[in-house]
């Protein structure tokens, strides 16, 4: 009587394979970057100003990607970049969730009056313009890593808030949740014992979204240079230093900005897989 | 009479003031089968949501009683009426397909309650969740354990309900429309399989429907509802002897089984309908002085 649902072997695919393997790649060489990285991220060297990668003509040997302007090492400073980058998506991403799935799953179950109160939140919340918001908030903060973080949290707790709500909201209504009522159990571990296992993967794929968007956001910060202070390496930092002599070293915006673009689709991608992959249910 | 359940003059209503259940009785006596039926929306689940303490959010009981093996749970706090309900009470839900947790193995869940409420061990809840399995009927019990929900068939999960629904040796078990999510050819099984357990554990079993030929076969007793009050609460035979209400005769005119095929094809008339919706609308307007 079993059906055949039960015994397709879902593959781990080349989705899940190609974005892990990127991210993993980025977090040892984050992890590694005193190392490995060829040279020191900010030392500089007016006289190698902007030399190209190495299979151009011109190349200076070690600087495999080549100098900006200053005669800073391309790739030394993608792979010290990683580290904020992984950093900031690591613990921004983390806080925002336990933050938005936290008050999203209690809104969703228990209804009532804690819902209208946290609903009332993410209404009043969503209506700042979010760049604009993060902006102020940095303004008066002040630049830095925390301030990064916590201007993401604040932002973007809605996101998980919304989300996990609407899926709490239509686990609570399945008969198996008052089944275990029926059963002994307590409100509160219901929600965790029953509805949580639930929407774990809708969860997990929310995070690595969310993770995504914190890479981008705080390139974006470092970019318009609210980040960091400016002489530590960072993605956004080098797309906009690079943006100014395009013409003269395309490599010097090219190579942060590939990076940049493949950890922020490895994220959104490893999160749909990993939903896929665990979701007991096929969808 | 009073029995093992013992509902009495429970009215709930919504929060607007509307009422939903209107001083309802109903006795369910230790070891019997009692049908609790009446048509689509005459408030049958929520009598039963109400004994085991999941009424919808909306829904509020206004006055009445509720005994349950000698104890009145609306006077108990949350806590101990969980407690109380947990041990001694349990569901067959109607629709199985949303009645298992999608993200566990069914092993757990079905262990879950002998568990959680009687304090077994592992092995030994394991090896009774077997024994379950077995008894109704399911081959490879060991395989289904490890199982997903939605690697079974809707009958399958229908058996588990009634299995984990039985695990801890509940005195009382609720069955709301347990058949009605499932195939015309499965729902004559599902149906024996409870009355088979029903007789082998000695439960006292509620049982909710719209289709008197099924209470006829399985129950000992009645209660008809209508727009939420009792018209008749009746022991079988004499029900389908001599039903007292102009509404039961009418339902029992218009049910196949128990007339002949010419009569079955009238439906419930108008006029009786008028007349049970009169009486009610006066109960209501003596209620509200
Ligand atoms: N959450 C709710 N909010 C408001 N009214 C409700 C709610 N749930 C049920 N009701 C009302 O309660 C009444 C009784 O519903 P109930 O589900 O008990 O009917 P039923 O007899 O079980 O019918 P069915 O055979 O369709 O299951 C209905 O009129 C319905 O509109
Ligand atoms: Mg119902």
């Amino acid at each position: 009587m079993r059906d055949a649902r039960g015994n397709i072997r879902r593959p781990i695919g080349a989705r899940l394979w190609l974005s892990g393997g990127w991210l993993t790649l980025l977090a040892l060489a984050a992890i590694c970057a005193p190392l490995i990285a060829p040279k020191d991220p900010l030392m500089q060297d007016l006289f190698l100003g902007r030399m190209p990668p190495f299979w151009m003509e011109g190349a200076e040997p070690g600087y495999l990607l080549g100098t900006d302007s200053l005669g800073r090492d391309v790739l030394s400073r993608i792979l010290y970049g990683a580290r904020l980058a992984l950093v900031v998506a690591l613990v921004a991403g983390t806080l925002t969730c336990v933050a938005g799935a936290t008050l999203g799953l209690v809104s969703g179950f228990y209804r009532g009056w804690p819902d209208r109160i946290i609903s009332r939140f993410v209404d009043i919340w969503m209506a700042f313009p979010p760049v604009l918001f993060a902006i102020l908030l940095i303004a008066v903060l002040g630049p830095g890593l925390l301030s990064i973080i916590i201007a993401i949290v604040i932002i973007d707790w809605t996101r998980f808030a919304r989300v996990i709500r609407a899926e709490a909201m239509s686990q609570g209504a399945m008969d198996y949740v008052a089944s275990a009522q029926v059963a002994g159990r307590t409100r509160f571990g219901t929600m965790l014992a029953e509805i949580l296992p639930n929407v774990l993967p809708t969860i997990v794929a929310l995070l690595t979204l969310e993770m995504g968007i914190a890479v981008i956001v705080e390139a974006i910060l470092s970019f318009v240079n609210l980040s960091i202070s400016t002489d530590s390496p960072t993605w956004g930092g080098m797309i906009s230093e690079g943006r100014t002599s395009v013409h003269q070293a395309w490599w010097v915006l090219v190579f942060p900005l590939i990076t940049l673009f493949l950890t922020v689709l490895s994220f959104s991608q490893l999160g749909e897989g990993l939903k896929d992959r665990f979701d007991p249910v096929l969808r | 009479m009073s029995g093992y359940l013992s509902v009495r003059n429970l009215t709930v209503a919504l929060q607007t003031g509307e009422p939903i259940l209107r001083s309802v009785s109903l006795n369910v006596a230790a070891g019997q089968v009692h049908g609790l039926v009446g048509e689509s929306g005459a408030g049958k689940s929520m009598i039963g949501k109400a004994v085991l303490g999941t009424l919808p959010r909306a829904l509020h009981v206004i006055s009445g009683e509720i005994w349950l093996d000698g104890v009145d749970l609306l006077k108990l706090s949350p806590a101990a009426r969980r407690k109380q309900i947990g041990a001694t009470a349990a569901l067959i839900p109607q629709d199985p397909l949303t009645a298992l947790n999608p993200s566990k193995r069914i092993g757990p869940q079905i262990t879950r309650r002998l568990v959680d409420i009687l304090g077994w061990s592992k092995q030994n809840a394991q090896a009774r969740a077997l024994e379950l399995l077995d008894e109704v009927h399911i081959p490879n019990p060991e395989r289904v354990m490890r199982s997903y929900p939605h690697e079974l068939s809707g009958g399958m999960r229908q058996r588990i309900l009634i299995a984990s629904a039985f695990a801890a040796e509940p005195k009382l078990i609720i069955a709301d429309e347990p058949t009605t999510a499932l195939d015309v050819t499965v729902q004559k099984q599902i149906l024996r399989l409870i009355a088979e357990m029903q007789s082998h554990h000695g439960t006292a079993l509620l049982f909710v429907t719209h289709d008197l030929g099924v209470v006829s076969k399985v129950c000992d007793s009645l209660s008809v509802l209508y727009a939420g009050k009792v018209l008749e609460e009746a022991r079988m035979h004499r029900f389908f002897m001599h039903p007292v209400h102009p509404y039961s005769a009418a339902l029992l005119a218009a049910t196949p089984t128990y007339t002949n095929p010419i009569d079955s094809l009238l439906p419930v008339s108008e006029t009786v309908i008028e007349a049970v919706e009169q009486e009610v609308l006066e109960h209501d307007i003596r209620a509200s002085r």
